[in-house]
């Protein structure tokens, strides 16, 4: 689904990451990790196209990333970057009516049934200023669901949530994935986030400039005989990882 | 968009409902058809049995249309029964029945209208109101204040705005007093020296610089400059939540904020006016001694014995209020910014019409005051 070859990122000619090389299976919930300011936020924009690659590629699917047309992906930002001059039913709308020929009755019902996957049905005409932080990132998925992409980007999806909200979005994130086969790749360090949606992962350290570690983080956890990985998943939690219970 | 690869295909059935057969790609592309299907199906008798053993792929939309479907069904009788879907798809139509439906918190959002919006902006007058007086009221005890607990205002920021203000903003005054300077003088010496009063045209274009375009010119310019960064920085700081911060730090925002922006605005208005005055009249030497016979120390004298004191000093009383308005009212707009980035674009529009506005009506005070003072 993804492939990266050889891609260093950073700003303005200074490296952040350097030769990173790995790839994301389809239908994977796929974890990028590391610590505050390691470049995992840089990763996921060069992966998406707002940043360019110092070098290296980025390849999604077959076709190489195109700038025009409807994106192959959808983007959950670390606030929900929801607009805020438009209601919800709105901001999920608004991809659809830029790329898709749908009635606008069809965009409707389509919008109040995203909402309803997500558990904002009822919330159609609030603004985003007037829901919690929790509301806003699962809006912001429904409009990244909007066009049906295959594939999912989310960046610190539970960062700054309660321990509920956050379990409640990670059970989002898996049901989304096992229902639609939705490919998900996911930027966090929030351990308990981390354990409860599995999958595989990659662990970026800012020494090192690239990748020290790779595959299922419960292993690694368990494992790894690297001080840096096992300082970067046994640090305390809030929640303990296999204890808690998504509702 | 390949419409082979759908099909769809109704059958009565012999207790007469109807069985809806589905085969190819059920995908976003096709949600219209999808739909327009179903309430065919759904108007030519009971929808009762959906066969889906012929779909190859089928997405969150498509699952979508059909669960309203059956919902719609669900409604007039038993829920439809669902054949031959693929594991995926099943799993995908049983989440999204699962949940049901809550009716809106809330209305739809009323339309824009421009009746609508008249009247509502009526009924917020009063409102409007009463926060202009709470905001002045606070804002004479918070300047009482200054005198007991001087150390309140923050008086570092007061450089940095005045020089934001003043010497930042020089440039576009300066070259907007010059044109201005340059018109007047181009106006009034045509007509001039059509009634052969060519050396009433210094007279002319001094005290009208002086005593009412200098300073209303330079303030206009700072209201659309100066009081909109204003607003903008107070909109973004109130939705930012720093204002809430400033006052959780037991920091009152109209000392920590206001107050200085009033001061740097206040004193560099008139610094600007006084500027501007002068490329003014230098535009206005220009036209004249190009356009007339008039050499460029006669327009000087003439200029200097046209104005007195108060022609100056009281254009230079106007620029002090209208300074001290322009800072109070786009700083009482930011403050009041409510919502995300089109609350900011409100309040920064609303800071420079109330501003501009508010000039003008000063300036007509000033004018009907100085007459009857007979200044």
């Amino acid at each position: 689904m993804i492939r990266i070859e050889d891609l260093s990122i950073g700003y303005d000619g200074r490296p952040l990451m350097e030769h990173l090389e790995f790839q994301v299976a389809p239908s994977e919930v796929f974890l990028i990790l590391g610590g505050s300011g390691c470049g995992k936020s840089t990763l996921m924009k060069t992966m998406i196209g707002l940043l360019r690659p110092l070098a290296g590629r980025v390849a999604i699917g077959e076709r190489p990333l195109a700038e025009d047309g409807p994106p192959p992906f959808g983007v959950l930002f670390q606030s929900g970057a929801l607009f805020g001059s438009m209601s919800l039913a709105q901001n999920v709308a608004l991809p659809l009516q830029k790329w898709t020929d749908l009635a606008p009755d069809t965009i409707e019902s389509l919008v109040r049934w995203k909402l309803r996957l997500v558990g904002l049905d009822g919330f159609e005409h609030h603004l985003p200023a007037e829901l919690s932080g929790g509301m806003r990132k699962r809006a912001g998925i429904a409009r990244a669901l909007a066009l049906e992409s295959p594939l999912l980007f989310l960046d610190e999806p539970s960062a700054g949530l309660d321990p509920r909200s956050a379990a409640d979005l990670d059970e989002l994130i898996l049901t989304l994935n096992e229902s639609l086969g939705v490919t998900i790749v996911i930027v966090t360090h929030e351990l308990s986030s981390i354990f409860a949606v599995g999958g595989s992962c990659i662990l970026l350290d800012r020494e090192a400039r690239g990748i020290i570690a790779r595959g299922d983080p419960r292993a690694l956890r368990e494992e790894s005989d690297d001080e840096r990985v096992t300082g970067f998943f046994r640090r305390r939690s809030t929640a303990k990882p296999d204890e808690r219970t998504p509702s | 968009m390949p419409e082979e690869s759908y099909r769809v295909e109704a059958l009565d059935l012999a207790d007469g409902g109807v069985e809806l057969r589905l085969a190819g790609d059920l995908v976003l592309e096709r949600a219209d058809a999808l739909r327009r299907s179903l309430t065919q199906a759904a108007a030519a008798g009971t929808l009762t049995r959906l066969d889906l053993s012929g779909v190859r792929s089928l997405d969150g939309a498509a699952a979508a249309i059909l669960a309203e479907a059956c919902l719609a069904a669900e409604a007039s009788g038993p829920r439809p029964a669902l054949v031959g879907a693929p594991k995926k798809a099943a799993l995908l139509l049983e989440l999204t029945a699962q949940r049901p439906p809550r009716p809106p918190v809330h209305g739809a959002l009323p339309d824009a209208s421009l009746l609508r919006t008249i009247g509502q902006t009526t009924s917020k007058l009063g409102e409007i109101g009463r926060s202009v007086l709470t905001y002045l009221g606070c804002l004479a005890h918070s300047t009482r204040a200054v005198f007991s607990q001087p150390r309140s205002v923050h008086w570092v920021d007061v450089p940095r705005l005045a020089e934001r203000a003043g010497a930042d903003g020089a440039p576009i005054v300066l070259l907007i007093a010059l044109l201005i300077g340059v018109i007047t003088a181009y106006q009034a010496a045509t007509q001039m020296h059509q009634l052969g009063a060519d050396a009433y045209v210094p007279d002319l274009v001094a005290l009208s610089i002086t005593r009412e375009l200098g300073p209303l010119i330079t303030a206009i310019v700072v209201a659309g400059r100066s009081g909109a960064a204003i607003a903008a920085e107070l909109g973004t700081m109130r939705v930012s939540e720093e204002i809430d911060a400033l006052e959780t730090l037991r920091l009152d925002p109209l000392r920590f904020l206001v107050l200085p922006r009033v001061i740097a605005l206040t004193l560099m208005l008139p610094l600007l006016t006084l500027l501007a005055e002068a490329v003014a009249i230098g535009g206005g030497l220009v036209i004249t001694t190009a356009e007339l016979e008039l050499t460029p120390g006669v327009y000087l004298r003439s200029t200097r014995d046209a104005l007195d004191t108060w022609d100056v000093a009281g254009g230079g009383i106007k620029a002090v209020v209208f300074g001290a308005l322009i800072a109070l009212i786009s700083c009482e707009r930011g403050l009041a910014t409510r919502g995300g980035a089109e609350g900011v674009g409100r309040s920064t529009t609303a800071a420079v019409v109330a501003s501009l506005f508010s000039l003008i009506a000063a300036d007509a005070v000033f004018t009907l005051l100085y007459s009857r003072l007979g200044i």
